[in-house]
């Protein structure tokens, strides 16, 4: 990188995690001033939004070159207390907390202290949802049964498609009144309603190009004051183009990033989505203004690494608004989950890799941050090349890219009735979500506790921890003759749960369509503008609500031991068996060696688990699929955790697969940690027993050291593994290259790491199987490699 | 119902052929090498062998006896990721060859389902059975050590004149050869074994290629696992840059040399 990515890049990095009071400030004066009082609520909302656009402090950099930060300085994140408002004490915890934490200095304090928290306490999004929602739903939601999304963030859960790079947002304009002039008030009931969220998308459209114009006028400001020539030049050039998007369509690629970018900042200022927002297929749409200004000399080849690399950074100055009590620990990160997708398919079904899908890896590779989330979509279309140079970067060894199968992503899309040019040109956003980028509202609504539901039905419906009748009485598991009834009682706990759940998800979506619409989000998404309906209220083309199952090897592997060792082999009673997980193992070592060693696992490519695993699919995508949510679409399931399986196992004592209490779950389809010992051709083996594409994305993680990938025929036969989980229809494959602490961890811990491979002068062993002295050599190696 | 004894399965093979592999280590070696790091291989029995744990050092057994249509359910089930990589099963040990009518009939399996076969071997083995096996291998990885006789017979417990004679035979036949040598101080890697080893692979046909693979003290666990004596366990790994010098002597005899297989 050169010397001004380096030092923006340095800046970004330095940046200290800040609480800033401003947009709260400029959004309670606003309510507070009454202007808008009479106004239907989208127009309201929608005002609130260019009021904070037109009002907010500018902010340039000394280097920049794309510019709009959503604070008033790099990493100075909102609040937005219209959806959940930080007590005094919040304000506390976000402050001191040991990780994720912002500095929330005395001023913010007191104009919380004195105007915000006075003027939003009780009105808040969040208070409205916990007022309407049943106590069942609060009572499985304390006991870590599910978790919510939308009681802290606004859904989201969304990326960008092709249309701002076409049309500027004078032309989304020019829509907007196209459609309220075709408004038919002679017998569409809801034509006022649409009026309204049509008057509300126009207004934040000029929100938006009024921030831009903003910056412009700043950025001349500051070209009269620089003496540099160069710098001067650059000013004006960037305050030309500040001037002309996004108001009207870009013309170069330049442009093209500021549009996005002016874009991204005005969805996240507009409220607290979830995974912020994501330029989504980001080498597809900027290739053509890439190819253009190539071609007839307006850029080089190294101008337009080092816009994208600027781009990149702007990300990263942008922290996910804080997050305090369950959603905290769901989602515990900074990472706003904008998740960059290079590679895939055209809309034609051909080959989408180009010059800037390699031009965007090196990037990543150079930029190594942790924001933007970056993944390549490989399809067996695309060329060996082109992953063999992602698993380059990964080999570096900061998780990215992650590596997705677009043949896979584009049949679970149509299978939910996409067309299939829609279904191409989208793509997975957040962690591993599929998506129709640019016309989806795809909600995740929360994560599911699968073991926790065992757990109950081992207990008769009584929550263990609580004492409490939390769940239906399913029966006495001593009554239980075969695996099967243990296996319907389970699933009778799953069926109510989910029913609490999917009620309580049909209430908020309810409550966030009519109090807190998106008006300019709704500009982005096809077919908002045309409907006349709002992005939160089921504008988009496709509407789909999520419940993201956890847990899935824990589960697996419980009732794997329980199928095993009280039905089959009848090593124990169920209520011995009982008894032996209330004392939480101790002195019951043998048994629960017997559990770890003796036991089928999920992920050994065993079917004496993997059925039961596919049992518990199946139940679930019962559960779950088809249900209808109230935006016209309908529930589907997809399988991922973020950091929730930490969460979930911390409300879950003892398990028949040997875990102890408390202890974390598995993660995303992942096996039980160190569950997996034959190696990951077994475990993509048992994963790829998952039907995928009934899913809308699945997550699996894989521990490699760096060694392993030392060579060409390392990155070679690892891309080989990755298109064969790909031709069993795999969703998703992240490759953990470890680290020196994991491996310490690892020889502390070698139950645990049992899987860890590691590769020691031309030969591959079991990180465990070591003696003392390789390991530390090892952990020694590592380390000198990493850094 | 043929049956086998081996002692480990191990996929996402890397280092033993073409691909991503299967490699099923066999149970039984008729040499006692001084340096083997596979010393569960050496038994023909399952032993008792222990492992670190977090509760503590518990025994297991190594070793399982299982009969072909097992193994080959085994094999099969990453049929296609040898599809996808151009890779196979791979037959090592211990010595395959010592179990020669399990091996057969697996390796006959294997044909039939159109899955590539490489054994990994010492090549001590009567010219009869190694007759009977080589129609059906796609590759043969033939470890070549020592090639004084009388150090052989030293340092590994056998002659080497089998071995020499059945990877000359293996060559006449036109099965596809990497020679493996293992680099171990003061044993293998002097410099006239190296010139001999050279020497006497230049009269074979098919070799395809040479891997080097270096000493290292991984075995040194297992001896004490399985409460053996290990004997190298004062040796150390040879320096990187007399690996170096060895595989540039052989790229100069016109092969290609990987370290590690």
């Amino acid at each position: 990188m050169n010397e001004r990515i380096n030092r923006l890049r340095i800046q970004s990095l330095a940046a200290v995690p800040s609480l800033s009071e401003e947009r709260a400030r400029l959004l309670t004066d606003f309510y507070k001033s009454g202007v808008a009082r009479t106004e239907p609520i989208p127009v309201q909302r929608a005002m609130a939004f260019a009021t904070i656009m037109e009002n907010k402090t500018i902010y340039i950099g000394p280097d920049e070159l794309i510019v709009g930060e959503r604070g008033p300085s790099p990493k100075a994140t909102p609040t937005y207390p219209e959806v959940c408002i930080h007590s005094q004490a919040d304000l506390d915890i976000i402050s001191g907390r040991e990780k994720v934490a912002f500095l929330v200095d005395e001023s913010v304090q007191q104009v919380y202290r004195e105007e915000i928290i006075p003027f939003w306490q009780g009105h808040t999004i969040r208070e409205k949802l916990f007022s309407h929602l049943p106590e069942l739903w609060k009572e499985a939601y304390a006991a870590g049964i599910f978790t919510e999304f939308q009681e802290q963030r606004s859904p989201g859960h969304t990326a960008c498609g092709n249309n701002i790079y076409q049309k500027g947002f004078l032309d989304l304009k020019a829509e907007i009144r196209d459609a309220m002039d075709r408004l038919d008030f002679f017998n569409d009931r809801d034509a006022m309603d649409k009026k309204s969220q049509l008057m509300a998308m126009a207004i934040a459209a000029d929100g938006l190009i009024v921030f831009a114009r903003r910056h412009a006028d700043a950025l001349l400001l500051m070209a009269e004051s620089v003496s540099d020539p160069d710098r001067k030049a650059e000013l004006m050039q960037m305050a030309a183009i500040c001037r002309r998007v996004p108001a009207h369509a870009p013309q170069t690629f330049w442009e093209a990033l500021q549009t996005y970018w002016f874009v991204h900042v005005g969805v996240i200022t507009e409220l607290n989505p979830w995974d912020a927002f994501n330029p989504g297929r980001l080498d597809q749409h900027l290739y053509p203004f890439y190819e253009k200004d190539l071609a007839e000399g307006r850029l080089t080849r190294e101008q337009a690494k080092e816009l994208l690399c600027a781009f990149w950074i702007k990300f990263n100055n942008h922290p996910a608004p804080p997050k305090t009590g369950v959603t905290a620990k769901e989602s515990n990160t900074y990472v706003d989950f904008a998740l960059i997708n290079v590679g895939g398919l055209k809309a034609n079904g051909s080959d989408a890799v180009n010059d800037l899908s390699y031009l965007i890896l090196d990037v990543i590779e150079e930029m190594r941050l942790l924001q933007p989330s970056s993944m390549v979509q490989l399809s067996k279309k695309n060329p060996d090349r082109f992953i063999r140079r992602a698993l380059k970067i990964v080999k570096t060894g900061f998780g990215q890219p992650s590596i997705f199968n677009t043949d896979a992503i584009v049949q679970e899309l149509v299978r939910q009735g996409k067309t299939v040019q829609d279904a191409r040109e989208g793509g997975a956003s957040g962690c591993v979500e599929a998506g129709a980028f640019g016309r989806e509202a795809y909600f995740l609504t929360g994560y599911f506790n699968l073991p926790k539901l065992l757990e109950l039905t081992l207990n008769n419906g009584v929550d263990p921890r609580t004492g409490s009748q939390l769940g239906p009485a399913t029966g006495k598991p001593s009554e239980f003759n075969r695996f099967e009834d243990l296996f319907d009682a389970w699933t009778r706990q799953l069926n109510h749960f989910i029913d609490i759940k999917i009620r309580g998800n049909n209430v908020i979506e309810q409550i966030n369509a009519r109090h807190m619409p998106v008006p300019f989000l709704s500009l982005l998404i096809d077919d908002c503008i045309e409907a006349g309906r709002d992005y939160n209220a089921g504008g988009a083309r496709y509407n789909t609500s999520y419940i993201q199952g956890v847990g899935l090897g824990s589960i697996t592997d419980a009732l794997t031991a329980l199928k095993v060792h009280v039905f089959d082999r009848k090593t124990i009673t169920v209520d011995g068996f009982i008894k032996i997980l209330s004392e939480n193992f101790e002195g019951h070592d043998d048994f629960r060696r017997l559990l770890l060693d003796d036991t089928p696992k999920y992920g050994n490519d065993d079917d004496a688990a993997d059925d039961i695993m596919q049992m518990v699919f199946e139940a679930y995508y019962d559960a779950v699929n088809g249900r209808p949510n109230t935006r016209g679409g309908v529930h589907r399931i997809n399988l991922l955790p973020t950091t929730c399986h930490v969460y979930f196992g911390s409300v879950i004592g003892a398990l028949p697969d040997g875990r102890q209490s408390g202890i974390p779950l598995s993660e995303g389809i992942s096996p039980v940690q160190g569950a997996d010992r034959n190696g990951p051709t077994a475990v993509t083996r048992s994963a790829a027993k998952i039907d995928h594409i009934r899913t809308g994305g699945t997550l699996l993680n894989q521990k490699f050291l760096p060694q392993v990938l030392a060579d060409e025929t390392g990155i070679t036969k690892l891309a080989q593994l990755v298109r064969t989980y790909f031709r069993m229809d795999g969703h998703h494959i992240q490759f953990n290259v470890v680290d020196g602490d994991t491996l310490r961890r690892a020889k502390s811990y070698p139950d645990d790491y049992r899987d860890l491979i590691v590769r020691v002068a031309g030969y591959s062993d079991y990180f465990v199987d070591l003696t003392e002295d390789l390991q530390d050599e090892i952990i020694r190696r590592t380390e000198h490699e990493v850094f | 119902m043929t049956q086998g004894t081996i002692f480990k399965i191990k996929k996402y093979a890397l280092h033993d052929g073409p691909g991503i592999r299967t490699t099923v280590f066999f149970k039984g070696c008729p040499l006692s090498c001084r340096w083997c790091h596979n010393p569960e291989g050496l038994d023909p029995e399952p032993q008792t062998m222990s492992r670190r744990a977090s509760s503590g050092e518990i025994d297991e057994t190594v070793g399982i006896v299982l009969g072909v249509d097992d193994l080959i359910k085994e094999i099969e089930k990453d049929v296609l990721f040898y599809d996808e990589s151009g890779g196979g099963a791979t037959f090592s040990g211990g010595e395959p060859l010592a179990q020669p009518q399990f091996l057969e009939a697996v390796l006959a399996a294997c044909n039939h389902l159109e899955i590539h076969a490489a054994l990994d071997t010492s090549g001590f083995a009567p010219v009869a059975v190694l007759d009977r096996i080589l129609p059906r291998l796609q590759l043969v990885l033939f470890d070549l050590k020592v090639m004084d006789e009388k150090q052989h017979r030293r340092y590994t417990g056998v002659s080497n004149r089998t071995v020499l004679e059945n990877l000359t035979r293996i060559a006449d036949s036109r099965t596809p050869v990497r020679i493996r040598v293992p680099l171990i101080p003061g044993i293998t890697d002097g410099s006239a074994n190296i010139a001999e080893i050279i020497r006497f692979a230049c009269t074979l046909k098919t070799v395809q290629g040479v891997d080097l693979l270096p000493f290292h003290r991984i075995g040194g666990e297992k001896y004490r696992r399985l409460g053996m004596t290990d004997t190298m366990a004062e040796t150390a790994p040879p320096m990187t840059e007399r690996v170096a010098a060895i595989k540039h002597r052989f790229e100069s005899a016109g092969w290609t040399v990987s370290i590690g297989g």
